[in-house]
């Protein structure tokens, strides 16, 4: 096995894209998540574009049917398993190993393969758009529709595609845990992690016991369509693929929405220069959301006919899921209280978030009040409400992530100016696109429906969504802008920009290889802010004099002359074995959506993954001469 | 203009949006109920939407009061308490949500009970609905004519003022949702089972103002287009329609009609079914099939039923108008004006995805056209 092995001498980092292809730095597989799911964004974004022109008048000619049905299947399943679940996965990825006090995660080469498999059935589903058309059953997947749409392979890309994207998340997960578990600095208790990193570990749980169930409706959908089975239909049942999508679907949106729970709970408290108010209330009530989220998947199914009982019972369960929402809201707003709020464009997006959660949370309780879901159910108030729940929400915090965090990245900071103009473009636009749709939920607009006719009073409110769409589309066009001229124009950040509280404003922006020179010894949380500010009789900081922030022990941190520290560490090797291995899969993918013609490429597929796999497992976890 | 104030003409803007929400509008809207089913609904919408909105007002006020209060201060170098937490308050703002959410789960599961309750009695109209991809069809069971034919229509629902009806529907392909917004909620039409609706009516609606209703559940290609209409008459009038329904067709002898009733019988009667006068009474044309869903029998045809094609307001779904220019455009090509996929279709086995293209000539097309209109 032959690796590029030049690297900057001075600090360890290898280059050049061959690095990258085999690399198992989990800052490195962190960012490419990050790049993956932003390119994403603006391909779903722009169907949606699509979608809301089509919509901005009656009887609207710009899309047929059938491209309609593609893109709103698309855009979901993008916006929710290629952006927003990534996007969590790539701020984990970073900043897991980095709270805890970790060289890495546990398992490197499978955060690698994890990477890898998600790009390509990334790429395999968006192949589809070009290969006979996009999935278009929506991205719930009806059964029967899903398992009688025969128009050649849509909804085969589906099945595959999903099912290959959850087994990358399934393996991410298990990694995650286990990094979590097993990999923390001394004294880094489970009540010191930061509230990111825990609600990293709920996600991680619902993910591994939620995939599979959507799993094995994948494979019975696969069945129906391929192999004449009658899971969902002739016999089989149609509700059993909704209890399956839901038992996933429900966590799912959990799994979207925590992370950026708790980077909001990491933001709050530096911009306020204050400790988080009720850590344990705040982990607590997302455990709690995590455990409840699994008993709540049938209020997507009010109008199927479970029967009063199951009805009002999912019903309860529903509206006591704002409860814990609710006291995270309220330790929020009293982590602000007495503060002292700087109001940086972290800050700024944070503060976004919770205000526009609370129309989404609330929006949210008027779906548990079952009959009234009866009128709301597959109308665009439920459009509006989701998308309060997901984009007010989610994307609002992993914005707020971004901003906060791309000094760690980068060594540089995201200019203010251009971030305010993303900041008010987004929210403006944000409300004119999604709330009017509340409106026309109420005035009785049903969802995925390509046209409206005249005369049901719709136009006006559906043209300022869509005029509040493209102003979004704008906002986030500043932000990559920004996003790439920072990378080498930005303001130097240094180590730590925001005076932070937690470990990884204590190392050098961007990382070592190695994250920390020493492991760091844990006593407090916010342990970053312990070692530098004492506190007086009052309970107010004081900066201690002699630190300065940065580096927590930068003597070892020079090391030898080769640049590299002096400190015995062990850091695996690179390896091209688990990119191998997903390519395998992702053929015999691509073979399963062309049978019977397609089992040759199962085949081949199947040997390839073999020799990644045997490859990975028989490799040594260092080469010669890497352990100094 | 201040940071804060910004934000609280925001919170402003969100809010009148927010209660502009409160009215309906338009015909479709759910938030003007023409029925008591609808009414219950649309009421305990309205009490939650109430609460909801004063939760949302003093949770976005303490936020706004929070950042304006505390915002750091040039020239204030001092630094803030470093408080973790209270468990006073904590224990407060849980139990606060819980009273408030307990106080709505009673109305709340008093309206499911209420709302889902089969229509039961005697007097009950009793309906039996098919959702097809993508039409809908109405069987009024009980209501037949000498020979035992119940009375069938397609896409257009009437029924009785101040009357309990009740639905019992089914689907012949995929899932659907019947939806009737000013009637009552909606309910999933499930291949394999039976769901039940109950709809009244307060008021008859002009003959050109039925309410609008649509499928809600994605069912594909024509999605969009499977849109239905119920009339509501007085008693007197529903009595008359009914008499006219059960009626059969008149086979046209002269002019376009007899002409178009030649390529009918050509052409259509493969799927679309009539009943007409035959010289020994009403005899069936076209293809009927009956299933049973937990036993209930649903006899349904693969196309709406011709036999008062004239006496409905619309055609293709509740889509267009009924008139002898759309009733051309769609003759001419019936996918050209609403996405279906007839090139699937399998007579056979039943599964109908749309009227194909039969390359009616103009002088077809106008003797059809001549001979549906007087089918009223």
């Amino acid at each position: 096995m032959v690796l590029d092995t030049s690297k900057d001498l001075a600090t360890g980092t290898p280059k050049g894209i061959w690095s990258w292809l085999t690399t198992i730095d989990h800052k490195r597989i962190g960012l490419m998540y990050a790049v993956t799911a932003l390119v994403a964004f603006f391909i779903a974004g722009f169907e949606a574009l699509l979608i809301r022109l089509q919509l901005a008048s009656a009887n609207g000619t710009l899309l047929s049917a059938d491209a309609y049905d593609q893109l709103f299947t698309m855009h979901g399943l993008t916006m929710l398993l290629v952006v927003v679940m990534p996007v969590g996965a790539a701020f984990m990825n970073y900043f897991i190993p980095l709270h805890i006090g970790a060289r890495d995660v546990a398992f490197p080469r499978a955060n690698a393969f994890s990477y890898w498999l998600f790009l390509f059935a990334t790429v395999m589903l968006l192949s589809s758009f070009v290969l006979g058309g996009a999935p278009d059953g929506g991205w719930f997947g009806y059964a029967p529709l899903s398992t009688q749409l025969e128009e050649f392979v849509r909804m085969d890309f589906y099945s595959i595609g999903a099912q290959l994207l959850g087994v990358a998340s399934i393996m991410a997960s298990a990694n995650f845990i286990a990094t979590v578990f097993t990999m923390r600095a001394p004294g880094m208790t489970l009540m010191r992690i930061p509230v990111f990193t825990w609600m990293a570990v709920v996600v991680s749980f619902l993910l591994i016991f939620s995939l599979p169930i959507f799993g094995i409706g994948l494979w019975e959908m696969f069945f129906d369509r391929n192999f004449g089975t009658h899971f969902f239909s002739g016999g089989g049942d149609p509700l059993l693929w909704q209890h399956l999508f839901w038992l996933f679907g429900h966590p799912e949106v959990y799994v979207l929405v925590l992370p950026a729970m708790g980077i909001v709970s990491e933001v709050f408290p530096v911009f306020s220069r204050k400790p988080l108010f009720g850590y344990p209330f705040v982990v607590f009530s997302g455990i709690a959301i995590g455990f409840m989220g699994f008993g709540v998947w049938a209020h997507h199914m009010y109008t199927a006919g479970l029967g009063p009982v199951a009805e009002a019972g999912f019903g309860v369960a529903t509206m006591l899921i704002a409860v814990p929402t609710g006291v995270k809201i309220f330790n929020w707003i009293g982590t602000m209280w007495g503060g002292k709020l700087r109001f940086e464009l972290p800050m700024l997006f944070a503060i976004g978030f919770v205000s526009l959660f609370v129309v989404g949370g609330l929006s949210g309780v008027l779906h548990s009040v079952v009959p009234s879901d009866y009128q709301q159910h597959d109308s665009y108030f439920v459009v509006a409400h989701f998308h309060y729940v997901l984009f007010g929400g989610g994307v609002f915090g992993y914005v707020a992530g971004a901003y906060y965090w791309y000094p760690k990245w980068t060594g540089r900071l995201l200019d203010k100016r251009l971030g305010l103009w993303h900041f008010w473009l987004m929210i403006i636009g944000f409300n004119m696109t999604f709330a009017p749709m509340h409106i026309l939920g109420l005035n009785g607009m049903p969802r995925r429906t390509y046209r409206y006719p005249e005369g049901l009073g719709w136009e006006f409110w559906n043209q300022v969504a869509t005029v509040g769409a493209f102003i979004i589309g704008i906002s986030f066009v500043i932000f990559a802008w920004n996003l790439i001229r920072s990378r080498k124009n930005g303001r130097i950040a240094g180590d730590d920009p925001w005076d932070g509280r937690t470990l990884e404003w204590s190392i050098p922006s961007p990382p070592p290889v190695h994250n920390f020179d020493e492991i760091p010894v844990v006593s407090h949380i916010d342990e970053f802010w312990h070692r530098k500010y004492a506190t007086d009789e009052e309970g107010r900081s004081v900066r201690m004099p002699d630190v300065t922030g940065g580096t927590i022990s930068s003597e070892t941190a020079t090391g030898g002359e080769d640049g590299k520290p002096t400190v015995d560490m062990h850091m695996p090797s690179p390896s091209y074995f688990p990119l191998v291995a997903a390519f395998g899969i992702i053929v015999t993918g691509y073979g399963l959506v062309y049978l019977p013609g397609g089992w040759v490429a199962v085949g081949v597929g199947v040997l390839v993954a073999l020799w990644g796999f045997f490859g990975w497992s028989l490799e040594p976890v260092t080469r010669n001469g890497n352990h100094d | 203009m201040s940071r804060s104030r910004r934000l609280a003409i925001f919170t402003i803007v969100i809010l009148a949006v927010a209660l502009s929400a409160c009215s309906g509008s338009g015909p479709q809207t759910a938030l003007n109920p023409e029925g008591p089913v609808a009414r219950t609904i649309d009421n305990l919408w309205e009490l939650v939407f109430i609460i909801a909105a004063a939760v949302f007002v003093i949770v976005e006020a303490a936020l706004i009061y929070t950042l304006i209060r505390f915002r750091a201060r040039k020239n204030d170098d001092t630094e803030p308490v470093q408080l973790h937490g209270n468990t006073r308050l904590e224990i407060l703002w849980t139990i606060i949500p819980v009273v408030i959410l307990a106080s709505i789960g009673y109305p709340v599961i008093k309206g499911i009970f209420e709302v889902r309750a089969i229509a039961q009695g005697a007097d009950v109209l009793q309906v039996q609905v098919t959702g097809h991809q993508w039409w809908w069809e109405f069987e009024y069971v009980d209501l037949k004519d000498d020979t035992g034919r119940t009375l069938v229509t397609a896409n257009e629902l009437v029924i009785p003022e101040d009357t309990e009806v009740n639905l019992t529907m089914t689907s012949a392909d995929v899932i659907h949702s019947f939806w009737i917004p000013t009637l009552a909620g909606k309910r999933d039409v499930v291949p394999g089972r039976i769901s039940n609706l109950t709809l009244i009516a307060d008021n008859p609606t002009p003959p050109d103002e039925p309410h609008p209703g649509q499928c809600a559940e994605f069912c594909g290609l024509s999605h969009a287009d499977m849109r239905f209409k119920v009339h509501v008459r007085t008693q007197a009038d529903f009595d008359a329609w009914v008499d006219e329904q059960l009626t059969p067709a008149e086979i046209p002898t002269e002019g376009a009609a007899a002409l178009g009733y030649e390529t009918f019988n050509a052409t259509c009667v493969a799927c679309h079914h009539v009943t007409v006068a035959g010289a020994s009474g009403p005899e069936d044309i076209g293809p009927v099939r009956t299933t049973e869903v937990d036993g209930v029998t649903f006899t349904s045809s693969l196309a709406p039923n011709l036999t008062h094609f004239g006496s409905r307001t619309t055609f293709g779904g509740g889509t267009f108008e009924n008139n002898a220019d759309h009733l051309a455009q769609w003759l001419a090509n019936p996918a050209g004006i609403k996405p279906m996929r007839p090139e699937l279709n399998d007579i056979q086995t039943g599964r109908i995805l749309g009227m194909p293209n039969f390359n009616l000539s103009s002088d077809e097309i106008t003797n059809l056209i001549a001979m549906l209109e007087g089918w009223e």
